[in-house]
């Protein structure tokens, strides 16, 4: 078996943000950066199917040289080895660009599974992963909160609206993009931190076609208004609640 | 401009969230047709052309097959634009589209704008203009950010889609339903939810204490049932429940767009959070800077006298 879990570094998304000079993306300045959210599970399910299946679990992140850090972490989980495809301009990618990039590295290598997180929390676009797989030719299912095995044939639930899910089985090779809930994701131990520092990760340069979009600009939302805002000391902060909830509700008995 | 809007259907039910493509196109000012794998018992009321097939034949949700046919009607109609919503359909089947067509996507719009397309970055701290380049362009939208002013109307003239050929290699077999037991949030007034501020499980007594004190029920956010702290049936959001309270108190709750999406009718919003910029503020009617754990038991001592 062979597993690739493709996955994102993104910012602390408590974080304040500010625009960049552009005005096309946020500041990388003064950011605290973590792995994307979803490929935390990504990386779970990727390390249990190695566990139990066996066989090599490569890890890719596309981006400046900071990502090596969210690397770093996937192989404290259990990662095998890592990928760092080198783009220090990944923020002015489109999604066909940063799959074709992935894809242009993973078409020869022929994974039998691949895992991705559903979405981004910084970009969010959802596409990455099933472009991906549309380029390396794989069946693609989306939006996973539950993988099974058996043989070569994957069963999946697929989260719909609603707390309906779907089943579904797909036959292997195929890609899963993985949503919150799959699994609980590990804390990398310190002896397997101490470990994963001797595993390779690879750098290889990135060539990517054209984008087929376009960021114009990024701003920040337009604030609303009418919405009251309080602060101040905690009894007389709850004061003011009450009596708003008063006066505006009529739930107060 | 043209548009094609994807409608989808659920075992044999047009899903509401159809129509949201429609107001989206109306917006536009575009010339529209629809397109629906579903049930010829529950069509979408609209006045055009709804190129169809049946999902007796094309299955439910068989990705490669409603890919294909998505690819037929498009040769037939030549749009400019195709609308899906940015739903478990929608984000599962545009890329797919987008992948066979080498076209452009844009996903969860939330505006139409100069040039572009307003859609969210950063659980929407920012807002990105995209534009795309393409004979046609796909893109998806945020559920809930475009709707009718007034009820469709109108029967659709069926293009019958050709379902024979395609084979898809992902096979839908079977639903689960949401879980059911502990509470209907749909039936309370009010609702006290609580999110990942509250830190630790056992702060979700804080939150429940508050509830009691209001005669209503504790709800929570996606990450507080994901850690196993609250039942799912206590789930508000898209993958959850929607919910419009007369009154709603989201503790310690970010805003992620799910989230405002299952609870953003409520009556009246209080929001209570140490980040004076969480999106949650954007639809709070009031939003409290503070610790949840020293006020929202002061509020409830309060309540309580």
């Amino acid at each position: 078996m062979k597993i690739l879990v493709c996955i994102k570094q993104v910012p602390d998304l408590e974080s304040r943000f500010k625009l960049n000079a552009a005005g096309t993306w946020y500041s990388e300045q003064d950011l605290a950066w973590r792995m994307n959210e979803y490929d935390e599970y990504a990386v779970e399910q990727a390390v249990q199917l190695k566990e139990a299946s066996g066989g090599e679990l490569v890890v890719l992140s596309l981006g400046p040289e900071r990502v090596r850090e969210a690397l770093k972490k996937a192989l404290a989980m259990g990662a095998d080895r890592g990928v760092h495809l080198q783009d220090d301009a990944s923020f002015a990618k489109d999604p066909s660009q940063i799959a074709a990039a992935i894809a242009a590295y993973a078409k020869d290598e022929q994974f039998d599974v691949v895992f991705t997180g559903l979405q981004s929390q910084d970009r969010g676009s959802a596409q990455v992963g099933v472009l991906l797989a549309a380029a390396l030719g794989l069946n693609a299912v989306t939006t996973i909160v539950d993988f099974s095995l058996a043989g070569s044939v994957a069963t999946v639930k697929r989260e719909l609206e609603g707390g309906v899910k779907a089943v579904v089985e797909v036959t292997l090779p195929a890609l899963f993009t993985c949503q919150l809930g799959l699994n609980t994701p590990r804390y990398p131990t310190l002896p397997n931190i101490m470990k994963a520092k001797k595993k390779e990760i690879a750098a290889l340069p990135v060539s990517v076609p054209e984008g087929r979009t376009t960021t114009l600009k990024t701003a920040y939302p337009e604030k609303k208004g009418g919405g009251l805002v309080l602060e101040g000391e905690v009894g007389a902060l709850a004061d003011q609640l009450l009596a708003l909830l008063k006066e505006k509700t009529a739930v107060l008995r | 401009m043209k548009a094609l809007l994807v409608a989808e259907s659920r075992q044999g039910e047009l899903l509401a969230a159809s129509y949201e493509p429609l107001a989206f196109a109306q917006k536009l000012g575009a010339q529209s047709a629809m397109f629906l794998v579903g049930s010829r018992q529950s069509l979408p009321q609209f006045d055009g052309p709804l190129y169809f097939a049946d999902a007796g034949a094309a299955g439910d949700y068989q990705p490669d097959l409603h890919k294909a046919l998505l690819q037929q009607a498009i040769a037939k109609e030549q749009p400019d634009l195709v609308v899906f919503c940015h739903s478990s359909y929608g984000w599962d089947l545009a890329p797919r589209l987008a992948a066979a067509l080498a076209a452009p996507q844009i996903s969860e719009v939330i505006d139409i704008v100069e040039g572009g397309y307003l859609v969210p970055a950063c659980n929407a701290k920012l807002r990105r203009t995209v534009a795309a380049k393409g004979p046609v362009t796909i893109v998806t939208l945020q559920a809930g950010a475009f709707s009718l002013s007034a009820p469709p109307a109108g029967s659709p003239q069926l293009e019958e889609l050709s379902v024979a050929g395609a084979d898809s290699g992902i096979r839908l077999t079977g639903y689960e339903a949401a879980e059911k037991g502990g509470v209907d949030l749909g039936k309370a007034e009010v609702i006290v939810s609580a999110g990942r501020g509250i830190g630790k499980p056992e702060n979700l007594a804080l939150i429940e204490a508050l509830a009691k004190a209001l005669h209503g029920e504790y709800g929570a956010s996606r990450p507080v049932v994901d850690a196993g702290w609250a039942d799912h049936s206590r789930q508000v959001g898209s993958t959850g429940q929607t919910v419009a309270p007369k009154l709603y108190v989201a503790c310690g709750i970010s805003g992620a767009i799910q989230h405002l999406a299952g609870m953003k009718k409520s009556d009246y919003i209080v929001a209570i959070n140490t980040d004076k910029e969480a999106p949650i503020g954007e639809v709070a009617d009031v939003l409290v800077v503070a610790d949840l754990k020293q006020f929202v038991p002061a509020l409830t001592a309060k309540l309580a006298k």
